[in-house]
């Protein structure tokens, strides 16, 4: 199983209270995902020359401000930490690359769940209606949103194996299903110079687009390359900085279903999830179909 | 039990002879014991409101009742009918009319996946589109989709019949056993050992007839195609191993 909600908001109202409506919404697919849950929000960007990330740390009295301090001296400008629960966003006065190379090198028990300049990464093992609580997704305004529950079939059940999983800037993978080719897979992403941090099968979905993306692949195109290159079950959403994407391998065995008004665009696992949402009762609905990709982006300014 | 000699629970409503159920107020395991205890004498007339896209609403009802839901449902819905006509005004999500025995299920919307999966008996009217693999395995159930189905439908389908009055797509009919299929418009491809057949009179009658219980009596029987089992896999030969 495991259950995947996404949201994209039309309407200021709905940015407002995203973080509300996707809480609701990974907790009706709780059910599906009873291991461990995820979000990526996409929210305010960071002012230009600097980057966003999204830290956690499994020590649970973590000294977040004194990281912060450290990354303010190397990098001035920097902001103070946000703390949700197990994890932190900080805005580093940095590129991406020197933020996270800092990072590695300067605080290895971190870890560097996503980078980007709009996104922020949170996820945790146990139960989705406890992540909601405890990650106070009530209180988060965003633009769009992807979440997951897991139902772990394919390997253990860690923080670290939770979704959603970088694929590099401001983008992000959930995956519900089972690939069965990515131990191969990842053998040959590794020698691309692809890292992977977990034997997890979903990860190697995401490290697979990072490597497509990183050599010229639009997201369709990558997105497509799935259809030949990985063998198995998925129903894939992807966040990126301007929206949200969805694939269904071309057997479908996994369930999306979508769901549009005036005000959003929702998909999710089941339609539940989508009941929910304020005005659901009378939005377009549809099943996206086997092997095509859809994409939601709001238009650049 | 004539309705009015006792006070109603909690979330629900007798309405001139009808039982309005809301699951808004009412569990979805009330609903369905009340379902399944109705009484040869009892209510015969249920609305069910708000299943805000739960799953299994209204399974397993064994009585000759009507039900009307009034919205999106999850998965299962209407399962192993027998008797009832359960009337979906929303969409469908997996099986809905799953392993149906007899009665009729009609569903206003969409369904997802899976329509009618099993079904023994009875009827499933579709007014919209069915996703993947509508009428698999059927075994005597008669499925009318007024829009198109999905890839794999009709996928081993021992006995019953299929009416899509649209499109159907990849693997129509795949590894089918005795089932009837039969399609108005395109079909995107066949699956292993489905064949089109010609279409005799009985099978215009047959076709007619399933049009007219779906209220789509005015569509031309004629307009469809028929397909069926070219009868080549029923037991396994090694030369033929290149079919599957």
């Amino acid at each position: 199983m495991c259950g995947i909600a996404g949201l994209f908001s039309k309407a200021t109202e709905v940015e407002d209270r995203l973080g509300a409506h996707v809480g609701a919404m990974l907790s009706q697919l709780a059910d599906r995902g009873p291991d461990s849950a995820g979000v990526a929000f996409y929210r305010e960007p960071a002012p230009p020359g600097s980057s966003k990330v999204s830290l956690y740390s499994p020590n649970p009295t973590e000294d977040w401000s004194a990281t912060a301090s450290e990354l303010e001296a190397a990098f001035p400008g920097s902001g103070e930490p946000e703390i949700r629960a197990s994890h932190a966003v900080i805005v580093v006065a940095a590129e991406a690359d020197e933020a996270e190379a800092w990072l590695r090198e300067r605080r290895p028990e971190l870890r560097v769940m996503s980078v980007g300049t709009r996104i922020e990464t949170f996820k945790e093992e146990g139960s989705p209606r406890a992540f909601v609580e405890q990650f106070g997704l009530a209180e988060i305004a965003a633009t769009h949103a992807l979440g997951h529950t897991r139902m772990a079939t394919e390997s253990r059940v860690t923080t670290e194996h939770s979704h959603p999983f970088s694929t590099g800037l401001d983008l992000c993978l959930v995956h519900n299903g089972s690939l069965s080719n990515h131990n191969v897979l990842r053998r040959r992403l590794r020698r691309e110079g692809i890292e992977f941090r977990t034997d997890n099968d979903s990860e190697v979905a995401a490290g697979y687009l990072m490597w497509r993306l990183r050599e010229g692949a639009s997201l369709q195109e990558a997105l497509e390359g799935c259809l030949e290159d990985l063998d198995g079950f998925y129903t894939f959403a992807v966040g990126t900085a301007d929206g949200l994407a969805v694939l269904r391998d071309p057997i479908a065995c996994k369930p999306a279903v979508m769901a549009e008004t005036e005000d959003w665009v929702a998909m999710a696992s089941e339609y539940r999830a989508i009941a929910v949402l304020p005005g659901a009762a009378d939005a377009e609905m549809w099943e996206p179909e086997p092997g095509r990709v859809y994409v939601w982006e709001r238009a650049k300014v | 039990m004539p309705v009015g000699e006792r006070a109603a629970p909690v979330g629900e409503r007798a309405l001139g002879g009808e039982i309005e159920i809301d699951l808004s107020e009412v569990t979805l395991r009330e609903l369905n014991q009340r379902l399944h205890a109705v009484a040869d004498d009892g209510p015969r007339r249920w609305r069910v409101l708000n299943p805000g896209g739960q799953h299994a609403v209204a399974v397993g009802i064994d009585a000759p009742i009507e039900v009307t839901v009034e919205g999106h449902v999850g998965y299962y819905c209407a399962g192993m009918n027998k008797g009832a006509t359960v009337r979906i005004r929303g969409n469908c999500g997996v099986g809905v009319a799953e392993n149906i025995m007899s009665g009729a299920v009609i569903v206003e919307g969409s369904a997802s996946q899976s329509a009618a999966a099993s079904g023994r008996g009875g009827l499933v009217v579709i007014e919209g589109d069915a996703s993947a693999r509508c009428g698999i395995s059927i075994k005597g159930v008669d499925i009318v989709v007024k829009g198109s189905v999905g890839h794999m439908s009709g996928f081993m389908a021992q006995k019953g019949r299929l009416v899509v009055l649209g499109d159907a797509g990849d693997a129509l009919g795949d590894s089918l056993y005795e089932a009837r299929l039969y399609v108005r418009g395109e079909v995107a491809g066949l699956g292993a050992d489905c064949v089109e057949k010609e279409m005799l009179d009985e099978h215009r009658t047959e076709v007619a007839r399933l049009l007219e219980q779906a209220g789509a009596g005015s569509v031309d029987a004629s307009e469809f195609r028929r397909y069926g089992s070219a009868r080549r896999l029923y037991n396994f030969e090694i030369d033929q191993a290149g079919i599957y």
